[in-house]
């Protein structure tokens, strides 16, 4: 499902955020990145999703060559592809309703497709009762599970997590990590990036650990 | 909880054509709608942009209407401008109806009506309000005069100030006439007002060209205001498969809003200036003895404020946004 091929990506100021990357992601699978801050975990993720593109090496999702995709083709490429981010990044002003609609109303869905949708995703993170609510009014746990309905409401065939357990305590942050258990038993190919190394081995999944920008273990085995 | 999620591409909807459209018409509408929510909800800032769209709409075209005005009275003016030939007292009427006769068939000449020396005298006694003096003369003291029309020039009342020459030639071939005492023609001052209303005309056209880029300008510069207050939600958009087009949409929309809304303002300006005006003007063209109206208040004017001012609207809403976006590519 994801492919990184001798993948770098280097900034204009000269930092190195990945080096000679190279991994394979089946899908369906389900993958712990992890490392020290700095280590390049968000940076691949943001490869996959094609919030940045790679400056050296290929990076292929789902068959398709992020790099031969042309700037009119990046948006729909994003649509088969969900996001969470650390700081939730939710509209403060919208309901957690309409929150959670932003991707389907971009994809041009009906209105009633939209609610019924919507409304599926939130009963999944337990938050069908909070639609009308503002973010601001829930908990960090539960702003961060607005977060993942928004990222699965358009069905996505790969979920990206950055640091979903970031500011959770470990009870919540097991519930949320049980949640993407759910969607890689439905067969959606999940990334997850997170420093918790505790609770990440807890989760009995392949573990991927980045070094300042290199592969240094693979589920906890040496890389040559 | 199984049948949840699937590979976006299996699940792709299968819609036909027919929902597909209507899908599309229902979010403009809808974006439509919501961006002129959006305006009412801020009634100070709105008003006070529309306005200022609206005046600097109005100005160009009040000027614009009132270079027309003018050049529909000179048109009927640059109609009825004749040659006075003033014949010699010596030259009775019989002469005089000949020599009429003579210079109607000369090809620069339209028309010649004779004004005998009694007719003259008739039209003197009513229009100078001075009868009694007239009766008390012993004998006519007016000449005969011959009232030459000649051929419209080439483009009468089109603005250019036209070509002096061949009228005054006309008047000094005229003048030379063996029976004539002399020959007037009044055309010099219409030509000047012409030339005044060519240069009112140009002006209008360089204020239009000059307040329209204020108005883009005004539209791309609140339109970029706008953008900055949404930021996040644009970029959030955009990671979540935003098209540039769903992107610009709500903002061309506003844009067009205020450009029409601006228009609309402009006309009513208009209006308003016809009323305050409309009234002294023709009090001052009766006494002129003219029938003069301010004109181009109607519909026709509207609609041109009204689609301008969309236009301008829809262009630099649409400036302010493909900036921003080309900034924030990926």
């Amino acid at each position: 499902m994801i492919t990184f091929d001798d993948v770098s990506k280097s900034y204009p100021n000269g930092h190195q955020a990945l080096s000679h990357v190279s991994l394979h992601v089946d899908a369906g699978e389900m993958i712990f990145v992890t490392g020290h801050s700095g280590a390049g975990k968000s940076t691949l993720l943001r490869l996959v999703g094609l919030i940045e593109r790679s400056t050296q090496g290929q990076v292929i999702v789902g068959g398709q060559n992020l790099g031969k995709l042309s700037p009119r083709r990046v948006p729909y490429y994003r649509r088969r592809v969900g996001i969470t981010f650390q700081d939730h990044r939710l509209l403060t002003d919208r309901t957690v309703f309409d929150n959670v609609a932003l991707p389907l109303v971009i994809a041009g869905y009906s209105h009633r497709e939209t609610g019924r949708r919507v409304r599926a995703a939130l009963d999944h993170v337990g938050l069908l009762g909070k639609e009308r609510h503002l973010p601001e009014s829930l908990s960090g746990g539960e702003q961060q599970r607005v977060g993942i309905a928004r990222a699965v409401v358009n069905r996505p065939a790969v979920l990206l997590a950055d640091e979903p357990t970031g500011n959770l305590d470990p009870e919540l942050s097991r519930e949320v990590m049980r949640l993407f258990v759910r969607f890689q038993q439905v067969g959606v190919t999940v990334l997850i990036a997170s420093h918790h190394l505790d609770l990440i081995r807890q989760m009995g999944k392949r573990i991927l650990s980045l070094q300042s920008g290199r592969l240094a273990t693979d589920s906890g085995q040496p890389l040559p | 909880m199984t049948r949840r999620a699937r590979p976006a591409r299996a699940r792709a909807p299968a819609r036909g054509l027919l929902e597909h459209f209507s899908a599309w018409l229902t979010r403009h509408a809808q974006v439509a709608v919501s961006s002129l929510g959006q305006l009412t909800r801020t009634p100070g800032a709105t008003s006070m942009t529309t306005l200022l769209i609206g005046i600097a709409l109005a100005l160009p075209a009040s000027l614009h209407v009132s270079v027309e005005s003018v050049r529909a009275v000179m048109a009927a003016w640059d109609r009825s401008t004749q040659v006075s030939v003033f014949l010699k007292t010596e030259v009775d009427d019989r002469k005089a109806a000949a020599l009429g006769e003579a210079v109607s068939r000369w090809p620069e000449v339209d028309a010649v009506h004779v004004l005998t020396r009694a007719e003259a005298l008739a039209e003197y006694r009513t229009f100078s309000g001075m009868g009694e003096l007239v009766d008390s003369l012993d004998a006519n003291p007016l000449p005969a005069v011959l009232l030459v029309q000649p051929h419209p020039g080439p483009t009468p009342g089109s603005g250019s100030p036209g070509t002096p020459g061949a009228p005054g030639a006309l008047v000094d071939r005229l003048a030379a006439l063996p029976e004539a005492d002399g020959a007037q023609f009044d055309l010099e001052w219409v030509r000047r007002l012409q030339a005044i209303a060519g240069l009112g005309e140009r002006t209008a056209t360089v204020l239009a060209g000059a307040l329209g880029l204020a108005v883009l300008l005004v539209i791309a510069n609140t339109t970029r205001m706008t953008i900055q207050g949404r930021r996040d939600e644009i970029e959030i958009s955009k990671l979540f498969g935003a098209t540039d087009a769903f992107v610009r949409r709500p903002f061309l929309y506003t844009g067009l809003w205020y450009g029409v809304l601006g228009g609309i303002a402009a006309w009513l300006c208009l209006g308003a200036v016809g009323l305050a005006l409309g009234g002294p003007v023709a009090r001052l063209a009766a006494l002129y003895g003219s029938d003069f109206r301010l004109q181009g208040m109607g519909a026709g004017v509207g609609a041109a404020l009204v689609l301008g001012g969309g236009l301008l609207g829809l262009l630099g809403a649409w400036l302010a946004v493909s900036r921003y976006l080309r900034a924030v590519k990926p």
